[in-house]
Order: structure tokens, then C-alpha cells, then sequence
């Protein structure tokens, strides 16, 4: 057996074992952050939330899930048949591919890639065309006028979250994430890891976080209310839940980044307790809690207001940050804590 | 133009952010006021105008005159009322109908019955699947009043001091 799994054909039946265990994690993910997601926006407005669908309502999203894939598709007349169906599945697998290279420890990750978060930032550009792609196929004025300004909108903040991102590298001198983390092991549990250096960046990302995945206050390209859902408005059953799906599994990806980047991913946050991928979870859940409780708490942002946020405050911060970064590591000052080469130096 | 400090310090510090995350969070943990619905209901006043009901005197016969006071009250003219002399002589309706999606629900023909013989009862969960359903005749209302007696009689009487 042990020979199998040394062939060709093992390595390829573990990997697809892996992947599974990857997909079946994040969809578990999804269904819950869902459920909590609903919960802890109902708590801030003093009300209950789904609680009649299984034990404390935990079935409620199984029930959603269920209402969704058993309606009627609807394709509007004159839609791009194919567009139309790739764009759901766009938006629903690229966050998933994305997942392939976020580590849960030294040794829990799919492919242990040297540009890690350069891959990251790639498949989250794509995202966009999932976006793109859904309002232009729908062949109606408003998911296309709704997509483009979620395009203009995830391409801004992507700029903003590039460099922060680099700010990272610069001190840490890797792209591969073990090596992030690594770094950020400085014997003083949580005060050595990134966020205190980078404190300022670590907002920014988060922000940048929430206007990157269409989160309140920044779900403009959604906007039910007042801007008729934008690029969704044409969708409806198995691509609607492929969309949101997709949605919260990027929410997620971005709450491991910032864990990842920021607060030591797996490490311990008091020195002297084992390390471990419950603490990476942990944090990744805490995050969320933070995404939610924004969502609850924070009013919509006019859409010139998000454009000026992102162009006119966040990219010229940003900017600076990796100026100044790039200094104080040259110059190895505050003790060298933005120096924390992995490789060379 | 001089630049507020203060103001441009509250904004990069995110102060008003971090203020409303402190009272989202003091909500958080309230009690919530939501009733579970269909297992917890909330109080009714004895005037709630609900579903309608014809109601009957103790002895069995119907109150109702035929007076069609309802029938010319009624803003929304949701009731149509047909009467004949019954074999007793007495005048009674052959036809008693209340279109309920037509209804508005202000209870004038309760008010104008001299007989109380047509209440709003305390029913409001009377949704159907078909609009058809809707349009009550007098069998039906005879029988949501005979379903509804008990809480119709208390509620009046309840009412009765304010009339």
C-alpha cells in the first residue's frame, strides 16, 4: 500500500483526497459563517435571527441551500447562454482555488508555492470576471451598469491591498507564506507578530478587505435596497447560491490573509502554548466576527465616497507605508522588526 | 483654509468606527424582544378587528335582521346582503357575502349592527391559497362565528364600558 501511494497515480489520488477534504472544509465553512453571519447581524438590531430550522435554527442555511437549487433558472431573453452560466461558476471556484495555497500549519496546506501570495492576488483579480462576466451576459441595463461599478470597485481596493501586501514581503523578504508566518515567531507571542509594525496597514487591509469582497459598507455592487442587487439581479437558483457561496468563501479568504499577513496564522498568541491550526481557525473566525459586526454596525458608503476612500486616502497610505517600510528595513531600525529576513537579506 | 485637526484625527483614527462598534456590541448581548411567532403570540386588544363572524343568539337563532346597515356603512363595499320573509314570517337574509380582499378592516359594520349580529373577531391568521377562498359567505360566517363565540362575547363585553 505504502508503494501505491509513491506512484504516479498515489500522489494523484492523495492530492484529490486533500483537495476534498479542502472543498468539503470550505463549504462547511460557508454554510456556518452563513448561519453566524445572519445571527450576529439580527443580534446588534436586538433580534433573534433564524431559530426555527433545526437546533437553534443551524439548519436554516441546509434550508435555503435547498429552496434555492429547487428554482426555476431563469435566463433572460437574449442572454449569452454560456457567459451567463460560466460567470456563477467563476465566482464560486476561483475563491475556492484560491484556498490551495492558504496553510493551516507548517504542514496542513495543498501546495507549499514560493509565491504564494502572489497567486493569491492573481486568482483574486479574476474574481472580477465573475462579476464582469454575470452583468454583461444578463443582456439588461442594470446588472451591467451594477457590474461595472463592482468591477471599478474591486480593481480599486485591489491596488491598496497589492501594496500592503508588499510592505509584508519587504519585511519578511518571502512570498511563501510558512515563511510569513515564520517570521513573525519572535518570542513574544502576540506582540512579535505583524500587526504592531505594521499597525496602520492592518486596518487598511481589512477595509480593503471588506470593500474587495462587496461587504457592507462597501456592498454597493449588491445595494438590494436601493441599487437593485447590481450584477445579480438576473440570477436566480443554483447560479444565485454559486454567487453567494462564492461570496462568503472569499470573505473568508480574506480573513485568513489578514490572519496569515498580520496576526502569526498558526502561531500561539501567548508565548509558551502549543502552536496549531485551531488557532489559525480561531483567528479566521474572530475576523469574521469583526466582518459581521461591520456589516451590522456601519451605514453604505455613496459610491463617490468609496472611489475617494480608495484612490485618495488609502493608495497614497499605502504608498507611503511601503516607502517607509522599505527604509526601516534597509536600515534595520526599531530593532530590526521590520527586517525578519527568511531568505537572504 | 485651515485644517481641523481634530476632526481629521477622529476621522483616520476611525473614531466614529470604533464608537459604533461599542454600542453595536452593548445590543449585542441585550434580551431580544422578538416573539418566536407561530409558537408565541402577542396580546390583542378586545377591539382587534379580525375576521369577521356572524354570531347567533344562545338560543340558536341568527341575530342578523337583514337590516343592511352593514351592507350601506361599508366604505369598501365588501358586503352584498339579499333578505326574504322566512316561513315564520320573520325577516331574515337569504345571502349574507363579505368579499374579504375587499375589506379594509374598520369595523364600521360592527359598529353600525344594531343587533351585534356581525363582529370583527380576534382572528387574523386567515390567509388562504386561493383568492376564491376570500369571498365568505353566509355559511362560513356563520360558522366562524359559532367557532369564535367564546373570545367574540368576551371581547365585547370587555369593550362594553367604553361604547
Amino acid at each position: 500500500m505504502a508503494d501505491f501511494f509513491s506512484t504516479g497515480l498515489g500522489i494523484f489520488v492523495i492530492i484529490l483526497a486533500q483537495s476534498l477534504l479542502m472543498a468539503i472544509y470550505l463549504l462547511l465553512t460557508a454554510y456556518f459563517i452563513l448561519y453566524a453571519d445572519r445571527k450576529i447581524w439580527a443580534a446588534v438590531q436586538i433580534r433573534r435571527g433564524p431559530n426555527v430550522v433545526g437546533v437553534f435554527g443551524l439548519l436554516q442555511s441546509a434550508a435555503d441551500m435547498l429552496k434555492l437549487v429547487l428554482k426555476e433558472i431563469i435566463v433572460p431573453a437574449g442572454a449569452d447562454r454560456t457567459v451567463f452560466f460560466l460567470a456563477p461558476l467563476l465566482a464560486f471556484s476561483l475563491p475556492m482555488a484560491a484556498w490551495a495555497v492558504i496553510p493551516f500549519n507548517e504542514t496542513w496546506l495543498l501546495a507549499d508555492l514560493n509565491v504564494a501570495i502572489l497567486y493569491v492576488l492573481a486568482i483574486s483579480s479574476l474574481e472580477v470576471y465573475g462579476v464582469i462576466m454575470g452583468g454583461w451576459a444578463s443582456n439588461s441595463k442594470y446588472p451591467f451598469l451594477g457590474s461595472l461599478r463592482s468591477a471599478a470597485q474591486m480593481i480599486s481596493y485591489e491596488v491598496s491591498i497589492g501594496f500592503i501586501v508588499i510592505g509584508v514581503v519587504i519585511s519578511t523578504g518571502s512570498l511563501n507564506f510558512g515563511q510569513i508566518v515564520a517570521a513573525q515567531d519572535g518570542g513574544y507571542g502576540l506582540f512579535s507578530w505583524y500587526w504592531l509594525p505594521h499597525f496602520p496597514m492592518v486596518f487598511l487591509f481589512f477595509i480593503s478587505g471588506l470593500a474587495e469582497t462587496n461587504r457592507p459598507p462597501f456592498d454597493l455592487p449588491e445595494a438590494e435596497s436601493e441599487l437593485v442587487a447590481g450584477y445579480q439581479v438576473e440570477y436566480s437558483s443554483t447560479p444565485f447560491l454559486l454567487f453567494m457561496a462564492g461570496e462568503y468563501i472569499a470573505m473568508f479568504l480574506i480573513c485568513a490573509l489578514t490572519t496569515l499577513l498580520f496576526f502569526g496564522g498558526w502561531l500561539s498568541p501567548i508565548p509558551g502554548l502549543p502552536d496549531g491550526a485551531l488557532w489559525m481557525v480561531g483567528k479566521m473566525l474572530f475576523l469574521f466576527f469583526l466582518f459581521a459586526m461591520v456589516k451590522a454596525i456601519t451605514p453604505r458608503y455613496r459610491y463617490d465616497q468609496l472611489m475617494r476612500l480608495g484612490w485618495k486616502v488609502f493608495l497614497p497610505m499605502s504608498l507611503a507605508w511601503v516607502v517607509l517600510v522599505s527604509f526601516f528595513a534597509h536600515f534595520e531600525l526599531f530593532g530590526g522588526a521590520y527586517a525578519r529576513w527568511a531568505v537572504g537579506g | 483654509m485651515a485644517i481641523d485637526y481634530r476632526r481629521a484625527g477622529w476621522y483616520f483614527l476611525l473614531g466614529d468606527f470604533f464608537l459604533g462598534f461599542k454600542v453595536g456590541f452593548k445590543y449585542f448581548f441585550k434580551p431580544k424582544p422578538t416573539l418566536n411567532y407561530p409558537h408565541e403570540k402577542g396580546q390583542l386588544s378586545p377591539r382587534f378587528r379580525g375576521e369577521h363572524a356572524l354570531r347567533r343568539y344562545p338560543n340558536g337563532e341568527e341575530r342578523c335582521i337583514a337590516c343592511k346597515l352593514c351592507e350601506a356603512i361599508c366604505p369598501a363595499q365588501a358586503i352584498t346582503i339579499d333578505a326574504e320573509p322566512r316561513e315564520d314570517g320573520s325577516r331574515r337574509t337569504t345571502r349574507y357575502d363579505i368579499d374579504m380582499t375587499k375589506c379594509i378592516y374598520c369595523g364600521f359594520c360592527q359598529e353600525a349592527c344594531p343587533v351585534d349580529a356581525i363582529v370583527e373577531g380576534p382572528n387574523f391568521e386567515f390567509a388562504t391559497e386561493t383568492r376564491e377562498e376570500l369571498f365568505y359567505n353566509k355559511e362560513k360566517l356563520l360558522e366562524n362565528g359559532e367557532r369564535w363565540e367564546a373570545e367574540i362575547a368576551r371581547n365585547l363585553e370587555l369593550d362594553a364600558p367604553y361604547r
